[in-house]
């Protein structure tokens, strides 16, 4: 089964969902932070890393001992990334979406595929958890082909648990996209009743289930549940808003050490959804 | 004219609610969110729509049932996993590079611009803001970012603005990029978590290494981790960057925003003048900073 956790708003507590929920579930579970920009799941799940591995996506390389110059790189490029000009062929790189239409359609064959570096994989395991992160490198742009290379790491036969980015763009589509279930994390405020409705549009536009988790529960307003029991979205966990828990935060101590009696409610929410995928 | 973008890596640290504040603090400004997937400056500022027109971006493949000939071709040449056996194009998936239609033998493949979102120029009792809204599942939010800080440097050009103040979206990738290239200063938010730290550095790194844009921080709930709090001052200190100032936890902030308000017109308690004390800063800083 996979549970992909997102939110709209960020920094509502998508990480501290995901996280104790793999911790509580202890055993055959796969974590994936897919929030590539700014990972942090690895904070609190501790992982030790016994694989890294450099990303790349492919871009064009022109032999130009080959090139007529014909131009038709340039013609089929949707992202002016290869364009060609008198005697002369210009690749931009960060603007190339790696589609390989120029290397299809280069009737010299003068073009082929090399990789540019997106950042890094790694790997590793703690207790029953197999945790995979991706890590943008700074500068770079183009954060889908690295979340599609965390993403390809899933097991089926094992819980997998997605961390997505914050916000409803094609970056949490790409990390939430084939879940089985998807929990949005919110918070009762106006931000995150704002944040939260569009997350599920978000959700509801890819057809998938869906269920909220309200954090910092008892701040704010009543206006996140009036707007779930509007839209017959079930509440699935409430989590109180409380210094203490905030204060492990900072440290890098998960919920679930700081009040093992969390454990159970994170159980209970796993066979919840276990029970609505089901359905 | 300075145009000055609040970031903060990290999302939730409070971006929003400083930008906010600054609507009340900053004279003779425009105010811009370019945080277009998950925008939320406009609950608090409240714009009246002046000017507003659509934001077309990308295209999209369509395979007309009755011209094809299920050849496979087009399923061969993507990239993206975009089109299903039954040779129906997942919208969600096309990237919009178009090669299945370029290699389509029989043209059946239509390929038109999408409808990607809306952009607005509106009046608020701060003065002009220029905003967005980018489609449910739409790409190119940095395209749309860039639009928005145009649209909002024309206006501050014509009305001789003063400042530019923009909403920035979490993260360091491309809607980020596309928000603080070529800004005259970065606000980064801050807060002291192992999370917040690990994320302000990779984007300092982002906006002070990399596009060597003048940099300044602060933090906001300093009072939550004092230690972390101190080892990000060390951390700016040594990277020469400008620290600007530190506000508590305090839930004035979430009572201010449940009313609609921002901290400064909402309360004038110790909060509100920390917030006015790191406005004071930037500016005195600015003057310094600009010059080289």
């Amino acid at each position: 089964m996979i549970i992909g956790i997102a939110s709209g708003k960020g920094g509502t507590g998508k990480t501290t969902v995901a996280v104790n929920l793999a911790l509580s579930l202890e055993n055959n579970v796969q974590y994936l932070d897919c929030d590539v920009e700014e990972p942090n799941g690895h904070i609190f799940i501790k992982p030790e890393f016994q694989k890294s591995i450099t990303v790349g996506t492919p871009i064009p390389e022109v032999d130009k001992s080959k090139c007529t110059y014909c131009g038709k790189c340039g013609e089929i490029c949707q992202y002016n990334a290869i364009i060609v000009v008198k005697n002369n062929v210009l690749v931009f790189p960060e603007l190339c979406h790696s589609c390989a239409g120029c290397w299809l359609v280069c009737p010299e064959d003068a073009i082929s595929p090399i990789d540019r570096e997106l950042g890094i994989l790694e790997q590793g395991n703690t207790g029953g958890i197999e945790f995979t992160h991706g890590m943008l490198r700074i500068g770079e742009a183009m954060s889908p082909p690295l979340i599609r290379k965390v993403k390809s790491e899933i097991d089926p036969a094992k819980t997998v648990i997605i961390d997505a980015p914050p916000g409803t763009s094609c970056l949490v589509i790409e990390s939430v996209k084939k879940s089985d279930f998807v929990i949005l994390v919110t918070e009762p405020t106006p931000f995150g009743l704002n944040d939260l409705k569009l997350a599920v549009e978000m959700v509801r536009s890819l057809k998938l289930k869906l269920g909220v988790v309200i954090n910092r529960s008892d701040i704010g307003n009543d206006d996140v549940r009036i707007y779930c029991k509007e839209e017959k979205i079930d509440i699935l966990l409430e989590i109180k808003n409380d210094r203490k828990i905030a204060e492990a935060y900072s440290r890098g101590t998960p919920l679930v050490e700081l009040y093992p009696d969390y454990k159970a409610k994170f159980q209970a929410l796993y066979h919840e959804i276990e029970r609505r995928v089901g359905a | 004219m300075k145009e000055i973008v609040i970031i903060s890596g990290k999302g939730g640290t409070g971006k929003t609610t400083i930008t906010a504040a600054f609507a009340s603090l900053v004279e003779n400004k425009v105010m811009a969110d370019c945080d277009v997937d998950a925008a939320d400056l406009h609950l608090i500022l409240k714009p009246e729509i002046q000017h507003q027109e659509d934001f077309y971006s990308g295209k999209t493949a369509f395979i007309r049932e009755n011209d094809c000939t299920q050849c496979g071709k087009c399923v061969e040449v993507c990239q993206f996993d975009a089109i299903n056996p039954d040779f129906i194009v997942d919208p969600v998936a096309c990237e919009g590079c178009g090669v299945c239609v370029w290699f389509c033998p029989v043209d059946a493949i239509d390929f038109n611009e999408n409808l990607s979102g809306r952009w607005f120029i509106s009046k608020t009792r701060f003065g002009p803001m220029v905003h967005a809204r980018l489609g449910i599942a739409e790409e190119n939010s940095g395209k749309l970012v860039t639009l928005v800080r145009r649209q909002a440097k024309l206006l501050a050009e014509e009305q001789n603005s003063d400042f530019i103040i923009v909403d920035g979206a979490p993260g360091i990738g491309c809607p980020v990029i596309s928000s603080i290239t070529g800004a005259n200063a970065v606000l980064v938010v801050t807060e002291p978590t192992l999370s917040g730290q690990h994320d302000l550095e990779r984007v300092v790194s982002l906006a002070a290494e990399h596009f060597k844009i003048p940099t300044f921080v602060c933090v906001n709930k300093y009072d939550l981790n004092g230690e972390i709090t101190d080892q990000i001052k060390e951390f700016c200190k040594s990277n020469h960057i400008h620290f600007v100032g530190q506000i508590p936890y305090d839930d004035v902030i979430t009572r201010a925003m449940v009313n609609g308000k921002n901290i400064i017109e909402y309360s004038n308690g110790k909060t509100a003048e920390l917030i006015k004390n790191i406005w004071q800063n930037i500016e005195d800083e600015l003057g310094h900073v600009i010059r080289f």
